[in-house]
């Protein structure tokens, strides 16, 4: 029976990890802006290349 | 259809400006095209074709000299040490992936931009920068000149507040969520056969741990509940809070002690699952509409800074400390921020923000104008008669600032069923009670507390915030914006809709024009043109749009009399446009019309009629309205469309004209003074006050991210039409949360039969409850969404 302790343990941890790691993104603003990161990562990574300024 | 605009995406008309073997609009399209071309950043044209911002005129000249004084730029830096600046932009024309890609590629633009960042859903932009190699100043004038205007107030209106409580929300839930998973995963072994086996030791152990996974829930997902319930009964409200909260403390302490004695492991699951449900009711009706501002003040539109002279130098100041006594420049354009007297320079007012007025007033030397009015034409040299905040405008719209927000919650329909259901399940359950103390002593606290926990009104809480957040998902998809759900009930009960007529009925942009006379030749039509060019009056701008020629000629002996008309010669043949006076001598006795007439040679050739156009789609909107409700007009316009509004409202309809910001705000009060329920719907910043009297204040936009004063609810202009649809809806909605709420009783009743007879366990509440709340949630939105499909 106390492999269901273990279980439980792990299943806590786990668990709690998760929510950790879902509070840090939601204190980090990664929940703040849903839309901009899907384009964005459509993007072409290329910077267009600089230019001397003129004018 | 001719060309398409590669920025824009708008029709070039006839002769579109060509660069690069490409269309454009106009030559401000063309100006950002060959800035972004220069740079290779083309493929902002590649991500969404013609996504581009037409602007249509460009004077920025010293328009942003503001924003090197220290005292601006202080309040706008988030950030600003060592050389690098932080700053965060609202720019309301962010609007598709073109826009992020661009506005993230600032630094190619500049090389003193490090960093820039879009928030799209918040239309802002924070840009990082070097302040050694680009000012604030030069920043916003690069932003400018590619279009992306941005706007900037000083008071900024609490972002970070919203920000923080937003996220605290997704915490409460991701905490309640962890809780009900692991809590669920401990009782579920109780619901099945063979459970008992188990062992006493790993009951006690499930129930210890599932109280101490509830306790983050009780006590810190769900204190927004409490808060809320503690405010209404000081109030003496019993809202919907209040039996939420009485049901998850009776749970709480059932529980626990079940727990102590080892009678059980409790209703911890039932009691976490009812947070979680709550919260992410919470959630979806909490979606709002971040970009779209419902509470400007006249802050917002008035400018940031004006130039003050002081002993005969310009300096910029901002505008809070313009005092009385104060000699300021305002140039063409440019909102006059406070009341004053003109000391220098020809002034022509555009009071349509205040009146509804459309056509510019002149003004002499010496003469008052006030605060909200826009010159047009030169610049003006102005003395400051009042401060700011006692000018006539800012009075009119500081009256207010308390909006009755308190009385209308009270009228809530959820508040109202929620106080005769906290009193009913107090009386059964201390029947209940009271019964069992003389049956079986042993049963009355359970059969108590079993009422308070089964009764516990999460369907009920759950019905509205789940019917109006759907409601106002689908208003918005649909292009109207409401400030929140509580807009959905109050519109329901509207029985009195009043119209503004300048902005809302017709199009504040665009005139009806026709000429009445002889049938003018193509020269005369070129004369014509040639001669209103040269004038900067908005009837003399009208006109040259009307006229389609495009040929040109020379003008001489121009000569613009204000107030009167605009005379010349063109190759020897004189002529005259202007008002009946000015061109025949007489005076115009026609009543409060726009005529404007035309003199060339040796005779009046005739004149223009100049009417507002109206709104497609007004016909349909008064018709669906009118059996309905009672409906008013109000415009602070002239009285010539009298006649053509006549027909449109029927006869039992008070068309009001000449009203002042003043008038139109009192007779809202008048109508509510008789019991009424008053719709406004208006647009200017003269409506403002009405607005905010009414009811509901809904404003017409053409362009929903700039220009509505604080209101209810925006709707964008090319959905006008559909107004009535969207008012009939919300009926719909109203009798789906009465549906819902009826549900909702249904498990009640099977819930409480179980629970006054004593014999309530935990694996009943465990199904009951959850299953009624999916079941009201789901009937909700689905009811809301389907019926959308049909009536919208």
């Amino acid at each position: 029976m106390s492999v269901i302790l273990i279980l439980i343990i792990i299943g806590v941890l786990v668990a709690g990890g998760f929510l950790a790691g879902f509070i840090w993104a939601v204190k980090s603003g990664q929940y703040d802006d849903t839309h901009s990161p899907a384009v964005r990562m459509l993007f072409d990574d290329v910077k267009p290349e600089k230019k001397k300024m003129t004018n | 259809m001719g060309l398409k605009c590669v920025h824009c995406g708008e029709d070039c008309g006839k002769y579109p400006v060509m660069y690069d073997g490409k269309p454009f609009c106009c030559h401000g399209c063309k100006t950002v095209y060959q800035i972004l071309n220069q740079q290779d950043l083309k493929q902002y044209y590649e991500i969404q074709p013609m996504s581009g911002i037409k602007v249509e005129q460009e004077d920025v000249g010293d328009k942003y000299a503001y924003l090197d004084l220290d005292e601006i730029k202080e309040k706008l830096l988030t950030f600003s040490d060592g050389g690098i600046s932080k700053v965060d932009l609202f720019i309301p024309v962010i609007h598709c992936a073109s826009c992020i890609w661009l506005l993230e590629h600032l630094d190619t633009l500049n090389p003193g931009i490090i960093y820039s960042n879009v928030n799209f859903p918040r239309k802002l932009v924070s840009i990082t920068f070097k302040d050694t190699e680009i000012s604030l100043r030069q920043l916003v004038e690069l932003l400018a000149s590619i279009h992306y205007i941005p706007e900037i107030t000083l008071d900024k209106l609490d972002q970070n507040e919203t920000k923080k409580s937003d996220r605290d929300l997704l915490i409460k839930i991701g905490v309640a969520g962890f809780s009900l998973l692991n809590v669920m995963l401990y009782n579920f072994p109780e619901y099945l056969p063979g459970g008992e086996l188990l062992g006493e030791s790993f009951t006690q152990m499930f129930g210890w741990l599932s109280f101490v996974l509830s306790l983050p829930v009780v006590f810190y997902s769900a204190n927004d509940y409490y808060l809320s319930a503690f405010k209404g009964l000081k109030h003496k409200i019993v809202n919907i809070d209040v039996p939420i909260t009485l049901g998850i403390f009776t749970l709480f302490i059932q529980s626990t002690y079940d727990i102590l004695t080892g009678r059980g492991i409790g209703y911890f699951d039932s009691l976490v699952g009812l947070v979680f449900l709550l919260l992410i009711g919470k959630w979806y009706q909490g979606k709002t509409y971040r970009a779209l501002s419902f509470e400007r003040d006249y802050k917002s539109y008035f400018p940031v800074a004006v130039t003050k002279i002081i002993n005969g130098s310009e300096e910029h100041i901002p505008l809070s400390r313009v005092v009385k006594g104060d000699h300021i420049l305002i140039r063409n354009r440019e909102l006059i921020p406070v009341d004053s007297k003109i000391l220098k320079g020809k002034a022509n007012i555009d009071y349509s923000f205040v009146t509804g007025e459309s056509l510019p007033v002149p003004k002499e030397k010496g003469e008052m104008i006030f605060a909200g009015g826009r010159q047009i034409g030169g610049t003006i040299e102005l003395e400051v008669l009042k401060d700011v905040e006692q000018s006539y405008l800012t009075q009119l719209w500081n009256q207010n600032d308390n909006r009755e927000e308190t009385s209308s919650h009270l009228n809530m329909i959820v508040n109202r069923v929620s106080e005769y259901f906290t009193v009913t399940i107090l009386l059964i359950a201390l029947s209940a009670a009271v019964y069992w103390f003389f049956k079986n002593p042993s049963l009355a606290t359970f059969a108590f507390t079993s009422v308070l926990i089964i009764a516990c009104p999460c369907a009920l809480a759950l019905t509205v915030p789940f019917t109006f957040g759907s409601t106002m998902r689908l208003f918005g998809r649909k292009g109207f914006y409401i400030k929140n759900t509580g807009v959905i009930e109050k519109l329901h009960s509207v029985d009195t809709v009043v119209f503004d007529k300048t902005g809302t009925l017709t199009l504040s942009r665009s005139m009806h024009v026709e000429f009445v006379g002889d049938k003018l030749n193509e020269d005369e039509l070129v004369m014509i043109k040639s001669l209103v060019s040269n004038s900067s009056h908005p009837l003399s701008t009208t006109i040259k749009d009307h006229i389609t020629v495009e040929d040109k000629k020379e003008i001489e002996d121009f000569q613009e009399i204000p107030a009167m008309g605009i005379s010349g010669k063109i190759d020897g043949v004189k002529i005259n446009i202007g008002s009946k006076k000015f061109v025949m001598g007489k005076e115009d006795t026609t009543p409060d019309s726009t005529n404007v007439y035309v003199f060339i040679g040796e005779h009046v050739k005739g004149y223009f009629s100049i009417h507002n156009e109206y709104r497609p789609g007004i016909r349909e909107v008064i018709e669906s309205m009118k059996d309905k409700y009672k409906l008013y007009l109000l415009s602070g316009d002239n009285e010539s469309e009298r006649d053509t509004l006549r027909p449109l409202f029927g006869d039992d309809t008070a068309l009001l004209f000449h009203q002042s910001p003043t008038d139109k705000m009192n007779f809202i009060e008048k109508l509510k003074a008789d019991g009424k329920k008053v719709l406004m719907i208006g647009d200017g910043l003269n409506d403002a006050g009405a607005l905010m009297k009414s009811d509901v204040g809904l404003t017409i936009a053409d362009d929903i991210y700039s220009f509505s004063p604080a209101c209810d609810g925006i709707l964008e202009s090319t959905r006008f039409g559909k107004l009535f649809r969207f008012i009939r809806f919300t009926n719909i909605s109203m009798n789906i949360v009465k549906v819902s709420f009826l549900i909702s009783f249904l498990y009640n009743v099977i819930g409480i039969s179980f629970a006054v007879q004593g014999t309530l366990s935990p694996l009943i509440a465990a199904v009951l409850m959850p299953i009624s709340s999916i079941s009201v949630v789901a009937f909700a939105t689905l009811a809301v969404n389907l019926s959308g499909r049909r009536f919208l």
